[in-house]
């Protein structure tokens, strides 16, 4: 394809021109000013967490203000709500993905079990829906269906006979934990299973017809070579999972959450919001990320780590 | 010869198994749309004596026409299709124009825009001093919250589009340039047209979370005419819902339920159906762009895991 015979050389040489560069940089331009704006400048805000910062002083305050000797880390530990939150957050992160990794992992073989094509993608364009759609709605939605005044679930188990009158299922904390895992599970199974489905096609074909040839049945391919097959991906999935114990899904949580059940709902990234953007503290709110930051990172490292160390597969 | 026979047999009652499963993960998936499509179009008024499950009682079309006139709904629809269209518009040229001129192996100071990229994916300051930022650049409360600090489609969807281009050929930028084509040129007129896929899936990808999002509202929002469709929802839902609680912890007292049961409202449109209506209205144009969104994302995510 190369005209006038240049070599490679001189082609890159090509680009290394003024004018060339200055195109190049001025396409960089908008992109790069965004990040610098939006990403890179807020981390000053996070001097706050360290600061006496009151709202009315504006985005200069953060650096005029004064230290305040780690007196908003100490409130964060006072608060009466800083056990329970720890309590929810790791609660609703270990439970729920003890049932979800499993779940999503076991409907992904059942799926690749199918024979019929056509069913198996009937399938999974209606489990993959929900994803698409907003947790207001899907919330919404559950909410409901779990209405006391009439709703899907309380009639049925009325007609069952196992209630005898209705119960208010987002009204008592000790419902919230299970209903927010279960709700996520049902919303993102059929989005989940995609990376499990990847990893099950991406295992040897031949190691499954050699198994065939040694007459191991469905059951004993699925245990002795799809699963060892696999066996990384899952891992991967694990250490994001423990890297991510702090983190809740804010979205769904606020959607669900009210004053009844907010004994059991109350979890950091909710906290933050209340304390920072509702009751203005801010300089707690920020203390309090500050601190979830540093220990999902120490918790990365940890669960990369013995990764590393088990099984010889780890992000880093 | 029995053996085969017996396998064959649990082999078959397997598949039912599995069969009988599946069709569970789709009704469970499934029934909640359904649920809240049949209840927006029962009578308003009926549905106070319990949902309906399977089908309309009282067939309607009302509480929808009322949700498609109601004044603060269309508002809340023009923010968001407005908001949706124009972000996913400018974010796409301009996260595309910087993967561009990122993937050039002979851009200088790459390693400057790289720390930048790598920087914004992995550390982030918290809502709050991004709050702050918000208002001292006199964005909150104002249309613009929306558009501006979303114009940007992140660095993960620069390292997408960068590894699309790789697979372009060089030696079709090489014949551009000795054409005498310039770096925006060849951006605009070969590049762009050859990597529409991937254009499509991020623009599916950024569709839908615009459209879903209710948090910006939430952060930085206090006007009435700012609220986007999924705020507004968001706000009928916790209303309801502080309501439904009242209304059960005074059950014993018929007076006052009487009382809660009328601000809920009466006739064929109540607080509650207008609600699922509302819901179902925000959930079409996902469903129509769920066919799209399907064929790209299996696509979208393959290319981030395999070369991110």
């Amino acid at each position: 394809m190369r005209k006038k015979g240049k070599t490679p050389a001189q082609i890159t040489a090509l680009g290394k021109d003024r004018k060339t560069q200055l195109t190049l940089h001025a396409m960089l331009l908008p992109g790069t000013i965004l990040i610098i704006i939006f990403n890179i400048v807020p981390l000053y805000g996070i001097l706050i967490a360290f600061k006496a910062f009151r709202p009315m002083m504006g985005f200069s305050g953060i650096f005029t203000s004064s230290w305040n000797n780690f007196e908003n880390f100490k409130q964060v530990f006072r608060s009466s709500e800083f056990w329970p939150m720890i309590r929810n957050t790791l609660g609703i992160n270990l439970l729920g993905q003890c049932i979800t990794i499993p779940a999503t992992l076991i409907f992904a073989l059942l799926l690749n079990e199918l024979t019929s094509k056509r069913f198996r993608r009937f399938v999974q364009t209606a489990t993959f829906l929900p994803h698409f759609i907003s947790w207001v709605i899907f919330g919404g939605l559950c909410i409901n269906i779990l209405s006391p005044d009439g709703g899907a679930l309380n009639q049925i188990l009325m007609v069952l006979k196992l209630i005898d009158k209705p119960i208010l299922f987002m009204g008592e904390a000790r419902y919230f934990w299970l209903i927010v895992i279960l709700s996520g599970l049902v919303k993102d199974i059929g989005y989940g299973s995609i990376i499990y489905l990847a990893a099950i096609a991406g295992v040897d074909p031949t190691l499954h017809e050699a198994a065939t040839v040694d007459g191991a049945n469905r059951f004993q391919k699925i245990w002795h070579v799809t699963l060892p097959g696999i066996l990384p991906t899952v891992m991967i999935m694990l250490i994001f999972a423990v890297a991510g114990m702090l983190n809740n899904n804010f979205t769904q949580i606020y959607v669900m959450q009210n004053p009844l059940n907010q004994p059991a709902s109350q979890v950091i990234d909710t906290y933050v919001y209340q304390i920072g953007l509702e009751k203005f503290q801010f300089g707690v709110g920020t203390a309090t990320s500050l601190l979830k930051s540093v220990l999902a990172l120490a918790l990365l490292t940890m669960a990369n780590f013995v990764s590393n160390k088990i099984t010889d597969t780890g992000l880093f | 010869m029995n053996n085969i026979t017996i396998s064959k047999a649990v082999s078959k009652t397997a598949d039912a198994i599995i069969i009988a499963i599946m069709i569970i993960a789709v009704i469970l998936t499934v029934y909640p749309f359904y649920y809240a499509v049949i209840n927006s179009l029962n009578e308003g008024n009926d549905l106070l004596k319990g949902y309906v499950l399977l089908w309309p009682r009282k067939f309607t079309w009302d509480s929808w026409k009322a949700a498609l006139s109601d004044s603060a709904i269309l508002n809340a629809l023009a923010v968001t299709a407005s908001r949706t269209v124009i972000v996913t518009v400018f974010q796409l040229f301009i996260t595309s124009m910087f993967a561009y001129a990122f993937s050039r192996p002979y851009l200088k100071h790459k390693k400057f825009y790289a720390a930048l990229g790598f920087c914004s994916m992995y550390i982030s300051g918290g809502i709050i001093p991004f709050f702050l930022l918000i208002s001292a650049l006199g964005l909150y409360d104002t249309y613009w919250v929306y558009i501006i600090p979303s114009l940007f489609g992140g660095f993960y969807n620069v390292i997408i589009f960068t590894s699309n281009y790789k697979a372009i050929p060089a030696s079709l930028f090489e014949s551009a340039k000795l054409d005498g084509a310039g770096e925006f040129r060849i951006f605009l007129s070969i590049v762009t047209p050859l990597t529409k896929p991937v254009l499509a899936a991020l623009g599916v990808f950024s569709v839908v979370g615009l459209w879903n999002d209710y948090s910006t509202s939430l952060y930085y929002t206090q006007k009435p005419a700012l609220q986007t469709l999924q705020y507004y929802i968001l706000k009928l839902v916790k209303s309801r819902g502080a309501l439904e609680q009242l209304q059960s912890s005074v059950a014993g007292n018929p007076e006052i339920a009487q009382l809660f049961s009328s601000i809920d409202g009466s006739g064929t449109v109540t607080a509650k159906s207008l609600e699922l209506a509302a819901m179902v209205l925000a959930t079409i144009p996902m469903v129509i762009m769920y066919p799209f969104a399907q064929k790209f994302f299996a696509q979208g995510m393959l290319v981030g895991s395999v070369k991110g």
